[in-house]
């Protein structure tokens, strides 16, 4: 079970500024553990963020996005009481959704 | 989903291949014909993703043939001490920006991330990335006139950041 997506959001004015961080391992397939054994490749492939159920922001990533994804993004307009999803979709299909109310 | 009658479709095929203005579909929009959802990718690139050359990475992502622009105002360290993590900062200022990406040059697959914005999202993102070793990364930005515009960065990496975790 994969950990919770925290999301924060933070108004300023018309423009307000997301933080996403995504619990994740971000394996390259390329490591190797302290057996000298391959860390198999486990990364997020897609994730998006809707407001109020509509699309905002719809992300694609490699292997070459660092472990536990930090994201910082802007929007306009978002009032407290709206609602930000996100949900992200990793390469062996481990998925993860969670959503909060803009305070 | 429901069968749209043919212009409608062929409309949309040329809108998804950004060959038409977001303006002339706007009535479209209104009805619902076009639900954004179906604007935005939902597939992960995998040929682009993939792709071990950085001119496959970027043909296959679609960059044409990007002009070099001073409205991608692109953050970066000069020198990353731990190139595990990276961090960088892309605002485009380029009006109907609806895509950016980020490659770095000498990474073992070149494309690391690609964002697509719907209002009321500004073309606007910071992430980490990873890195192999001193190299020079880009930040592409894709209009909606369906032209791209690229700005280049380079960063020394001190210790490199793909094989460790």
């Amino acid at each position: 079970m994969s950990e919770a997506i925290k999301i924060r959001a933070l108004i300023q004015g018309e423009i307000t500024t997301l933080r996403i961080l995504m619990q994740h391992p971000m394996e390259t397939g390329q490591r190797r553990d302290e057996s000298g054994q391959v860390v198999p490749v486990h990364h997020i492939r897609t994730f998006s963020v809707s407001l109020n159920n509509q699309p905002l922001i719809a992300g694609q990533l490699n292997t070459s996005v660092s472990r536990n994804p930090l994201f910082a993004f802007k929007a306009r307009g978002i009032r407290i009481g709206d609602r930000l999803r996100v949900r992200w979709t990793d390469n062996i299909g481990d998925k993860r959704e969670d959503e909060i109310v803009v305070s | 989903m429901r069968t749209l009658p043919d212009t409608q479709q062929t409309l949309r095929r040329r809108f998804l291949k950004g060959g038409i203005s977001a303006a002339a579909l706007m009535p479209f929009l209104s009805t619902g014909l076009l639900l954004p959802t179906r604007v935005m990718a939902a597939e992960w690139l995998q040929a682009a993703f993939t792709a071990n050359t950085l001119g496959g990475a970027l043909k296959a992502w679609g960059a044409g043939n990007p002009s070099e622009s001073r409205d991608i105002q692109f953050v970066v360290p000069e020198i990353a001490e731990n190139g595990a993590k990276v961090e960088i900062e892309i605002t485009s200022n380029l009006p109907g920006t609806q895509s950016l990406a980020v490659f770095a040059d000498k990474n073992p697959m070149p494309l690391c991330a690609t964002m697509d914005f719907s209002p009321p999202a500004i073309a606007y993102v910071k992430l980490q990335l990873k890195m192999a070793e001193t190299m020079r990364i880009r930040a592409l930005a894709k209009t909606s006139d369906g032209k791209t515009h690229v700005a280049f960065r380079e960063i020394k990496v001190t210790l490199g950041g793909c094989g460790g975790s």
